[in-house]
């Protein structure tokens, strides 16, 4: 589903169940997922991936104070 | 109003009784209160009672430590047994708990006074206490003006010298939201050492339980205790000299008021001159975070409110309703996203923190907002408040490190700011140590007004 699709069912939803007010925070929903679906953590299913997966950050060793 | 640390002294020397500081809270209760609204129940009698057990106990030679006879607030999120869990919600109506949450009987058993449970944003599903069912708390530097949250009830009982301390919750930030915004110190630990058991939850894996005080050495004192151990005294400051402190400035100081950047930077300056090693670092994913805590948190909250959704509606305050609402729409597999999203967040702190001592960043963008405000202008750019709220703290919800607030010199309106230290994740003393350290030069002063 796209966002643009899950929006519109959404506010669909939210119209049917008189909570016509819930629109503009959907809205706002649908941007930070929109912002969350871009991120260059996501994986993908063909191995097209991102710049920045899991895999390439190792945990740091911490340094002892001097 | 007098610090723990010195009414513990007075105690001792026999100068000052716990009924005396309780009986003092008390009226200042009622003095302040009725402008506030910071408490939801006050328990003046058995607070009375308390105190005076306290005293009896000391004068046979029985002490409990240094919360011994303490007069404190708790947030009324947390269960104390025989009185109501309100959540600042009437969808509590009739709930009664049977028993203490074990943050709750460790405070008891340390001796600690209870005068009564605190105001908070409905559910802690918010950051200006607004929504409550009890109407607003006020912050006591300007009723005009949110005491943050969603521990806002809380703040103002310290700040306004109702309580020598309080307990809050903090998911997103409402710990050291409040704490910055009424000018006190909050502490949030390390995720997972502090119980939230007998605690109403928002989201089981970002909320953490923890103090709100006028000082540093008192969150420590409070911190020991909350943890269920004897009250340790309070760590020594770590040396200043070649401390390494880094800030995160990328995102973390793009949207700051100018008050509170001048504050900031002058609080970092003073921290250069005295020694320590102050430099810039980066957390690459910065701008992911507001994304990933929304799409975290919103499920979470989802979840636990689905069925009084449905069941008791009206019961919601309208602005927490819609948004609990709305959290019911987010998909599965952004959720999980935003997990990944976490991690990646979680790896990138530890590498900050692997070759400093603590990050500092300001606590909150800007002073405490107007009530009723939905935006706020910040430098040429207008902002919605609860985004701005979040801004600074949400990340170490997601990651567990410690952080705490501590407050800054005040705006040139007199408002409180406060500059937020993060530690290594289990690490909290070490994080009290800096902090200790620091403290003074933070809040630009040689010596605490308020002990």
């Amino acid at each position: 589903m796209t966002i643009d699709q899950w929006l519109e069912a959404a506010q669909t939803d939210a119209d049917g169940r008189r909570l016509t007010a819930l629109k503009p925070l959907l809205e706002t929903l649908a941007g930070m997922t929109k912002a969350l679906r871009a991120a260059d953590f996501n994986e993908r299913a063909d191995g097209v991936n991102m710049q920045c997966g899991m895999r390439n950050l190792e945990f740091p060793k911490r340094i002892p104070h001097s | 109003m007098i610090s723990i640390e010195a009414f513990g002294r007075r105690l001792r020397a026999r100068e000052l009784t716990s009924e005396q500081i309780t009986t003092r809270c008390l009226r200042r209760i009622e003095d302040e209160n009725p402008r506030l609204n910071a408490f939801i129940l006050v328990m003046a009698d058995e607070a009375v009672r308390q105190a005076r057990h306290a005293d009896r106990e000391l004068a046979s030679g029985h002490d409990r430590g240094a919360l011994h006879g303490v007069p404190i607030s708790i947030k009324d999120i947390l269960d104390i047994r025989g009185v109501p869990t309100t959540a600042a919600s009437r969808v509590r109506e009739g709930h009664l708990a049977d028993r203490d949450a074990p943050a709750v009987a460790h405070l008891r058993q340390a001796g600690a006074v209870f005068l009564g449970k605190t105001n908070l944003h409905e559910f802690a599903f918010g950051t200006t206490n607004e929504d409550s069912a009890f109407g607003p708390a006020r912050n006591p530097c300007d009723p005009t003006r949110s005491p943050g949250g969603s521990s806002g009830g809380s703040a103002a009982s310290v700040a306004a010298g109702m309580a020598l301390a309080s307990v809050g919750s903090d998911t997103g930030g409402s710990i050291r939201i409040p704490a910055a915004a009424c000018g006190i110190v909050g502490l949030k630990p390390s995720f997972g050492e502090v119980s939230c058991d007998g605690v109403v939850p928002l989201s089981r894996t970002l909320d953490h339980v923890g103090p709100l005080t006028q000082t540093v050495a008192d969150a420590s004192l409070m911190y020991h205790v909350l943890l269920g151990g004897a009250a340790a005294a309070t760590p020594a400051p770590m040396p200043i000299s070649g401390l390494r402190l880094a800030v995160p400035r990328a995102y973390f100081c793009d949207l700051l008021d100018d008050d509170v950047r001048a504050r900031f930077e002058s609080a970092l300056d003073r921290l250069r001159a005295a020694g320590a090693h102050v430099g810039d670092i980066e957390i690459q994913h910065a701008a992911d975070i507001a994304p990933v805590y929304m799409h975290i948190s919103f499920a979470d909250a989802a979840a636990y409110h689905a069925t009084t959704l449905q069941t008791v509606p009206e019961r919601y305050t309208e602005p927490v309703r819609l948004r609990l609402e709305t959290a019911r729409y987010v998909l599965a597999e952004d959720y999980v996203r935003a997990l990944a999203g976490r991690e990646v967040l979680r790896r990138e702190v530890e590498a900050a923190l692997a070759q400093h001592d603590a990050l500092l960043l300001p606590a909150l963008p800007m002073p405490a907002p107007p009530i009723g405000a939905s935006t706020v202008a910040i430098g040429r750019s207008t902002e919605p408040v609860r985004n701005m709220m979040l801004r600074l703290t949400q990340l170490f919800n997601m990651t567990g490190h410690p952080a705490i607030s501590v407050p800054m010199e005040r705006t040139s309106a007199g408002l409180p700011c406060g500059m937020q230290f993060v530690g290594c994740r289990m690490q909290t003393d070490a994080l009290l140590r800096v902090a200790l350290a620091c403290e003074l030069l933070v809040r630009g002063e040689s010596s605490h007004s308020t002990v």
